[in-house]
């Protein structure tokens, strides 16, 4: 299985040599609700770590998507703007958002599964 | 330090995600998620715990109208032809004309009547009726009552079934109460459906509540779907969609003002708007293309220039596009005049909608049958 890391903001990611695929984890999914909205970025946009690449919008609330990573946005989930029941999916198979090509493969800031689960608990 | 109404703990024992609103800890959706539970609430029936309300009591002098005059007073409506155990939804209003807060009016006796006010404007709702009160007028507020509302085409029948009660003959905006006085049942509610309000002493708050829900057609359903059914229907959200700066009439809540009623606080400058013509209104917004536009987002024509904001905003689970309401300059409150809604800089065409967005279901007021004696 591969391996997904996760930020204190709840994206998912999955790194595929320098593409990172992101997504957003369960925890989010679960307090979004149902999706009716989801905003892409182009291809093409170059975004620092942090900056917003998707907005994800449910009945209650809009929630922005940022760069874990800096990069450029080389492909963006358009299935997904039409069926948001892909979100729930993995996202290594086809519950990412939009794909980075980024410039740097690692940060501190990412957790892995574990680290991320005691982090959920440290929040909830 | 945030309030708890009596179902605080019900709301948690069924895994409420719970949130601050006007100033009250209350449960914003439960298991089904905001969607599920407003389709629920169109298709069968919600229960909603809407205790953080206020309800008020006003009681004139025996064999006196003062009651009646005082609510001319303080509102725009009329009260003096308003039959016993029916309700208004009517607003109070300010000296400039604009709105203190909207309320239902229930007139409970020839010479009293029964308020259920805005959580957030209750401290200053009581503040402003006490100093406009008149000596002979009994005033209460209860601190004891809960408000529970059920609300949905399948309303009628849980009653029936959970409570023994037959409210077939009801009529919208019609009152039923209890022998003992304990319960209180309103035919009305905020979501456009056909449904009840039930008013009742804390102490018996979880154990209605509970019977409610153990009836398979319940669900209980939290703020965030009250929020998109009210939206649907076009109703108003104090502090959002209606305020201190806006008058009825810009409010598109003309309906309320009785005719003859020409001495309400603010009569003046509400009555000069009506004879001059106001400037702005509050309208429906439709959005025609896919996105949700929030409260905020800026409405422009299409060439940018800003022509207002959102008041009001979000997708509608019904009708699976976005709407909202915006206070847009008179000239531009025709309906289908295209519009931009301006979204993270992303221009959303859209156009000025209709209100309700779709039709309500609520009962006829108008219907008269054998039961109209005994409620009324």
């Amino acid at each position: 299985m591969a391996e997904l890391k996760y930020t204190k903001d709840h994206e998912c990611v999955y790194l595929d040599g320098d593409t990172a695929w992101i997504g957003i984890s369960k925890y989010a999914q679960e307090a979004l609700g149902d999706l009716v909205f989801v905003e892409l970025s182009e291809v093409g946009k170059i975004v620092d770590k942090g900056d917003d690449v998707a907005v994800v919008e449910s009945v209650k609330t809009a929630a922005e998507v940022y760069a874990p990573l800096a990069g450029e946005v080389v492909e963006i989930n358009e299935a997904m703007a039409d069926d948001f029941d892909l979100i729930a999916k993995p996202v290594n198979e086809q519950g990412w958002i939009v794909k980075l090509k980024v410039s740097e493969t690692s940060s501190d800031d990412l957790m892995d599964e574990a680290a991320y689960a005691q982090y959920l608990k440290e929040i909830d | 330090m945030v309030k708890k109404t009596a179902l605080h703990e019900a709301h948690k024992k069924l895994g409420a995600k719970m949130g601050e609103f006007a100033g009250y800890d209350m449960p914003l959706y439960y298991g089904l998620g905001v969607m599920k539970e407003h389709e629920w609430t169109r298709n069968r029936a919600g229960l909603f715990d809407v205790s953080h309300m206020g309800q008020i009591h006003v009681k004139g002098m025996e064999g006196k109208k003062d009651a009646v005059e005082f609510f001319e007073k303080i509102t725009p409506s009329s009260f003096q032809n308003q039959k016993i155990n029916r309700t208004k939804y009517t607003v109070l209003t300010n000296e400039q004309g604009g709105i203190i807060d909207d309320l239902m009016v229930t007139r409970t006796g020839e010479n009293e009547f029964h308020c259920v006010i805005n959580a957030g404007c209750k401290d200053k709702d009581i503040a402003w009726i006490k100093s406009q009160i008149t000596p002979g007028l009994d005033f209460h507020y209860y601190d004891d009552l809960s408000l529970i509302a059920l609300q949905g085409q399948a309303s009628e029948k849980v009653i029936r079934d959970v409570l023994g009660v037959d409210l077939s003959e009801l009529p919208y905006m019609g009152l039923w109460a209890q022998d003992d006085n304990k319960l209180f049942i309103s035919r009305l509610g905020y979501t456009g459906e056909d449904g009840f309000e039930l008013s009742v002493p804390d102490a018996d708050a979880e154990h209605l509540w509970n019977n409610l829900l153990s009836h398979e057609d319940v669900q209980p359903i939290g703020l965030a779907a009250r929020d998109s059914l009210r939206l649907e229907m076009g109703y108003c959200l104090y502090g959002h969609d209606i305020d201190a700066t806006t008058s009825p009439l810009e409010a598109d809540l003309g309906w309320v003002m009785g005719k003859d009623n020409t001495g309400f606080i603010g009569t003046d400058v509400v009555l000069k708007q009506k004879a001059e013509g106001i400037t702005r209104k509050r309208v429906g917004i439709k959005l025609l293309d896919k996105g949700v536009a929030r409260e905020g987002a800026e409405v422009q024509l299409e060439d940018g220039a800003k022509i207002g904001e959102l008041c009001s905003g979000g997708f509608s689970p019904t009708l699976g596009y976005s709407i909202g309401q915006a206070y847009l300059p008179i000239a531009y409150v025709n309906e289908r005049q295209k519009i931009i809604v301006n979204v993270r800089g992303r221009a959303i065409k859209a156009e000025v909608a209709k209100m309700p967005f779709l039709a309500p279901k609520t009962k006829t007021t108008q219907k008269v049958t054998a039961g109209e004696k005994k409620y009324g």
